[in-house]
Formats: C-alpha cells, sequence, structure tokens
C-alpha cells in the first residue's frame, strides 16, 4: 500500500474507536509532559548556572601572560615540546587577539593594593578596574544603586564587606565621595620613548618613579559578590572603578618591577596579562590554542566548565529516567488499545488479507496507527509539558517573591528538547505497536473471516 | 481436457489439520481442471471441504501437499507476499456475509481493493463508478452497507470483487443469507458479468438446483474427496 493510504486507512480507524484512542494519546501525553517538565527543570537549573558562570567571566575568559612571566602558585608550567619563542606582551599581540575569530574583547588586568581614605579614617584594599562588559555580568545584577556612568567615570563600586568597614549602613554609601591613594609610575626623564598615554607602560630602556597620587571617587553602587575579571589578582578586589579610569591611574602593580628587570628589548607598552573574552565558553579552546601558538603562556577555566556539563549531562540523565517511567505507563496504554483493536478488527483483517494485503500492508497499518498515537500524544504533551514548566516557574518565582528573593527561570523548554520529546513519544509508541502490529500480520485470514 | 491452458488446475491437492493428536484431511487428494472462462460450482455438504478448497484456490490457504496451477503458475509455492498480489490482481471473492466494512461507505468499500493494488488515485474514481455500474448501484455511492438490504450489500461484494478486473471469480455460498429470488438474481448477475468480462467461476454452495441451473459444471466434495464432476444443465450461452 502506498505510504498515503496507508496513513488514510490509520486515521479513519482511529477515528472509529475515538474515545478509546483520544484516552490512550492522552495518556502518551500525560507521559510526555511529565517527561518535558521534569527535564525542563534539569536543563533551567544547567542554564541558570552556566549563565551565572559565563556572566562571571570565569569560563568564557583567557588568562594571557608573557611567556617570560615568573610563575606563581597557579600558574601551570609551560607545555613541553612547545617551543615557539617567548614573545612580549605588548600592544602589537593585543591587536592580534583582537583579531582572532570569536574574541569579545581583550582587556588588560588592572589590580593593585592601595590605600582608600573615607571620612579622613585609611582603608587598605585591593582595586581593581571593570571593563565595561562587566555590566552584564551577573554579580551586578542584585546590585544597590546603579552601575558606572562611563567607562572612565570617576565612580567606585563597593563590595560589600569593605562598604561595611567603612560604615554600618551600606546602603548610605551610595553618592558619598571617598578618596584613592595611589602610587603613579612615571618613566624617568632619560627615556621619553613609548610612555604615551597608555596604562602599564614601564618605558624603555630606563626605570621609573613612584609618584603618590590622590583621585577623587563618587560612590555608586555596593555589590554582594566580586565579578571575576580574570585571575592571578591579589585576592579580592574590595573597591571596583572603571577600566579606563584605572588605566588613566597608571598605578604601579607587582609586575612593574619584574619587567624593569627583565629587560624588554620593546620599546612599546607592554602589559603584565590580558584577559581575552571569548563570545561563549564552548570557543574558548581554540582561542587559547591559537594564543598559545603565538608565543604566550594562556590559561582558562575551560576544563572546569566541561566537568560542570559532565555533571548535568549525568543529572538529566537521571532525571530523564525519573521522567520517562510515565512515558513508560502510557507504552503499556498503546499496546493494551491496539492488542483490543486486533481483536475488535479481527474480521476486517480477514478481508483485508482476500483483498489482497499483505502481512507487511496489515503489520504497517497498526505500525502507522502506533505511530499517530504518538505523534499526536507527543504534540500534546510537549505543550503540556511547557505549560507546566512554566507554572513550575511561576509557581517558585511567587514562593522567591515572597522570600524577598530574586526570580529565577528555573525550568526551561529548549527546542531540542520540545523535539527530543516529540521524537521519544513517536519512537516509543512505535515500539509499542511492534508486538500488536506483528500479531495482526500473523493472523491467519481463513481463521479471521470465520470469526463472528 | 481443454486445449486452452486451464485457468484452475489442482493436482493431488490435500490440506490436513492436526487436531490434538489426530489429523483432520479436510481436503485430500483432489485433482481437478477449470477451464478459463467456466462456471464451476463446488457442491457438497457441511464439512465437505468445498470452503477449504476454495481458500487454497484463492490463496488464503496453502495445501499441505500438491500443487495449485493458476494460469500456470504454482501458487503453492508462492512466497506470502506474492501471494497477496495474486489475491489482489487474480482473485475476485465474495462471501455468504458479504464481509463489507460496515464504517465505510461503498465507495470506500470498493476503493479498499485498488488501495492494496496501489491503482493511481486519480484513476479510481471511475474505477469505483464502472463497477457499481455494473451491478446497478451507482445511485448508493454514499451510503454505508447497513443501509442496504441483503440482495444489494451482495452485489457490492461482487462490485468490489470485480473492481481489480479479476480473471478468476471465488464465490463462497453467495446466496446462503439471501431469499431464493434474491439468491437466483445475484447468480443471474454472476452470469451476466462472466459473460460480459471474461472470468473464470467457482462458487462453492450446497444448493444444488441453483448449481445446476447457473453453473457450466458441477464438482461434488464428500469427506474432503472429490467425488464426481458432472456437466451442469447450464443456461445456454
Amino acid at each position: 500500500m502506498k505510504p498515503h493510504d496507508l496513513t488514510d486507512l490509520a486515521f479513519r480507524n482511529l477515528r472509529e474507536s475515538i474515545l478509546r484512542n483520544v484516552l490512550t494519546t492522552l495518556g502518551v501525553a500525560v507521559g510526555v509532559a511529565s517527561f518535558v517538565a521534569i527535564i525542563s527543570i534539569g536543563v533551567g537549573l544547567q542554564q541558570l548556572a552556566s549563565r551565572r558562570l559565563s556572566e562571571s567571566g570565569l569560563f568564557d575568559t583567557i588568562f594571557v601572560t608573557p611567556k617570560t612571566n615568573f610563575r606563581g602558585m597557579n600558574r601551570p608550567r609551560p607545555e613541553p615540546g612547545t617551543d615557539v619563542p617567548p614573545r612580549p606582551l605588548d600592544e602589537d599581540a593585543r591587536k592580534e587577539f583582537e583579531k582572532l575569530p570569536n574574541v569579545l574583547e581583550v582587556y588588560p588586568q588592572i589590580r593593585f593594593f592601595t590605600e582608600v581614605r573615607f571620612n579622613n579614617k585609611p582603608f587598605g584594599t585591593v582595586v581593581a578596574g571593570m571593563p565595561d562588559s562587566s555590566r552584564n555580568s551577573g554579580a551586578f545584577d542584585g546590585m544597590q544603586g546603579r552601575f558606572f556612568a562611563s567607562a572612565s567615570a570617576n565612580e567606585a563600586i563597593l563590595q560589600i564587606e569593605f562598604a561595611k568597614e567603612l560604615s554600618d549602613k551600606p546602603a548610605s554609601l551610595i553618592g558619598q565621595d571617598l578618596v584613592l591613594r595611589y602610587a603613579e609610575r612615571q618613566p624617568l626623564p632619560a627615556s621619553t620613548s613609548g610612555s604615551g598615554a597608555s596604562a602599564d607602560s614601564a618605558g624603555a630602556s630606563g626605570g621609573f618613579s613612584i609618584v603618590p597620587r590622590e583621585l577623587h571617587l563618587k560612590i555608586v553602587g555596593v555589590v554582594e559578590t566580586e565579578p571575576a575579571t580574570g585571575y592571578g589578582g591579589y585576592g579580592n578586589a574590595r573597591l571596583l572603578i572603571p577600566l579606563d579610569t584605572a588605566s588613566a591611574l597608571r598605578a604601579a602593580q607587582v609586575n612593574d618591577l619584574r619587567d624593569i628587570v627583565s629587560d624588554t628589548p620593546s620599546n612599546k607598552t607592554t602589559y603584565g596579562s590580558l584577559s581575552v573574552r571569548a563570545k561563549s565558553p564552548s570557543l574558548v579552546q581554540p582561542i587559547e590554542d591559537a594564543i598559545k601558538k603565538m608565543g604566550f603562556r594562556a590559561f582558562s577555566l575551560f576544563d572546569a566548565s566541561k566537568s560542570l556539563r559532565i555533571f548535568f549531562t549525568v543529572f538529566d540523565l537521571l532525571v530523564g529516567i525519573f521522567g520517562s517511567l510515565a512515558l513508560a505507563i502510557a507504552t503499556l496504554g498503546i499496546v493494551n488499545t491496539l492488542v483490543m483493536a486486533i481483536l475488535e478488527r479481527r474480521r476486517e483483517i480477514g478481508v483485508l488479507k482476500a483483498l489482497g494485503a499483505s502481512d507487511a500492508d496489515v503489520q504497517q497499518l497498526f505500525f502507522v496507527e502506533a505511530g499517530v498515537i504518538g505523534l499526536f500524544g507527543g504534540i500534546i504533551g510537549v505543550v503540556f509539558g511547557w505549560l507546566f514548566a512554566r507554572a513550575i516557574t511561576f509557581g517558585t518565582n511567587a514562593y522567591l517573591l515572597r522570600q524577598n528573593l530574586n526570580p529565577i527561570q528555573l525550568t526551561s523548554v529548549p527546542w531540542l528538547l520540545a523535539l527530543a520529546a516529540l521524537l521519544l513519544a513517536v519512537v516509543v509508541s512505535l515500539a509499542a505497536g511492534l508486538y500488536p502490529a506483528s500479531r495482526a500480520a500473523k493472523l491467519n485470514p481463513v481463521d479471521a473471516l470465520r470469526y463472528e | 481436457m481443454p486445449t486452452s491452458d486451464p485457468a484452475i488446475q489442482l493436482d493431488h491437492v490435500s490440506r490436513h489439520y492436526a487436531m490434538g493428536e489426530t489429523s483432520v484431511r479436510a481436503v485430500n487428494e483432489v485433482s481437478l481442471t477449470v477451464a478459463a472462462n467456466e462456471f464451476l460450482a463446488l457442491l457438497g455438504t457441511s464439512g465437505s471441504g468445498k470452503s477449504t478448497l476454495l481458500n487454497l484456490i484463492a490463496g488464503l490457504d496453502r495445501p499441505t501437499s500438491g500443487s495449485i496451477h493458476a494460469f500456470g503458475r504454482n501458487i503453492a509455492s508462492l512466497s506470502s507476499l506474492a501471494l497477496a498480489r495474486y489475491r489482489c490482481n487474480t482473485i475476485g471473492m465474495i462471501f455468504q456475509s458479504f464481509n463489507l466494512l460496515p464504517r465505510m461507505t461503498l465507495e470506500e468499500n470498493l476503493e479498499l481493493p485498488l488501495r492494496l493494488a496501489e491503482v493511481d488515485r486519480s484513476e479510481r474514481p471511475a474505477r469505483v463508478r464502472e463497477a457499481l455500474e455494473r451491478v446497478r448501484l451507482t445511485h448508493r455511492l454514499g451510503h454505508r452497507p447497513t443501509e442496504l438490504s441483503g440482495g444489494e450489500q451482495q452485489r457490492v461484494a461482487i462490485a468490489r470483487a470485480l473492481v481489480n478486473r479479476p480473471k478468476i471469480l471465488l464465490a463462497d455460498e453467495p446466496t446462503g443469507n439471501l431469499d431464493s429470488a434474491t439468491g437466483e438474481a445475484i447468480l443471474t448477475l454472476l452470469r451476466e458479468l462472466q459473460s460480459q468480462l471474461g472470468m473464470t467461476i467457482v462458487m462453492v454452495t450446497h444448493e444444488r438446483p441453483l448449481a445446476e441451473d447457473f453453473a457450466d459444471r458441477l464438482a461434488t466434495l464428500g469427506d474432503g474427496k472429490l467425488l464426481s464432476t458432472a456437466p451442469a444443465k447450464g443456461i445456454p450461452q
């Protein structure tokens, strides 16, 4: 029989026992819906976690240092066999990184320990320059006050613990001024070249002098956690200022001393380290490899994000197994319905065979009927599952709001999940139709025609 | 023996059923030849094996031994799929209880064999109409079988059997559920169609007088064996 005749007859047969087939289809739908809803929680949690992590900049950032750099505690040893000659981490290198595919931005790490004066009292803290892109990082989501007005504003955001040191009421600090005292590098007069407006210029061949400076900053916000802008800092920064503002300070950093003795042959601006942000964590690896080939040391937390993904895959699998239980019960419903249909349509099967239907025709007819039940059950199930997932998120958020917590997207039904659930429903239904279909096909036409 | 190629040739055909320990010989060593365009009536009492023999010719059942040739092809050795094709294209069948599908209209019932024979969709309405015209029921196209009288239902069954233009028409007690006048009308119709279309007809019946009137030849079975064959009175052709 041709496919359209098969589906035609299958639909007609399904319509004949409409109540039973609708109930069976609903059984499949309930199974699929519970499957989708349960998986959606797994996916939602995963997305929640990975979004937070990727926004934090931990997993999409490659931390680049020159190969000549000394090895710190958490720096990996250079891989053996990579004998690319080391290169200075200068402006040229920065521009090359920016040109690499899938690179979002490249920015220097500016972190230094210094003193802050507030109400004429000194406080020691680490200052960090924040790139403008960190505005979108999850860490600033629930902040008090606001993010920097511009990339070069003389504004500061305080980490909450630091704010508590400054005042008992951290929120009251917003709008107030504080004074940042820092050590500015000034190139020695002997070397004038290469000491442009740029940040970490250590001069070419000469050294630099250090001059104490002050900068008035306006506190615009208080943030709960420090957003990570890379690694290799000196502990958590507790005073955040815009990156351009930080660069303009030309504050002395730890690696300046190393640069002065390393006798870098370049007379260009060099950086102690650069953070290269990829468009997504999955794109980190090729960029990291490319940078290594250029002759720099680069590392990322990509491996950590990989193990996170493995965790969630296993989590989804377990959740999926529980979600499939309802679907398994629905499968039995399909088997039952189709076996009943064989008993009911015994004579009809006999007539079909007498008229020239082959065993395969009869088998396919039952198979298509099972598939149609699966398809419709799947479609209804996906829709209900999606609604159910929405309801879970809605209910959770209503509860969170009552607890004065920020709402979250607890569940997520991506297209892939909807499609997979639909496919699963059809495949499972076809599998359920396997036994009834082969039983119907094997029916002896002579016996079937005699059956009343 | 007819000089032309016979339509059906049975050669020592047996069909045995296992009933527990014993074996029932429903058809026992039957050899019979049906010529092309012949109308043969298979007569016999209940359990004489005539329906079993008809099912064997129809390809719905396989013989335990012996060969069945239909237009030179041994159907006993055909694969299950080839046998289905044979039923679809060579055989038309009508039954005592009509066996129309009650949920379908006449049109849909008649379309079923065309679907199985994979006849092109565009061709089907004309074929259905043509078959219904032959049994003079075109006006009932959209009706369901239950809305028809017994005689009309059997005419629809004949139309369904004819829709794929078979060479052999097999009828299993076609008048068994009909009153005598209607039964006669059905057989008249069969005879008429046979002369129009040139078909071979094998009819199982236990009504000897009807068979005498309409068939060319009578074959009588008893206990699975062919007891006799004799020419019927026949109707002048």
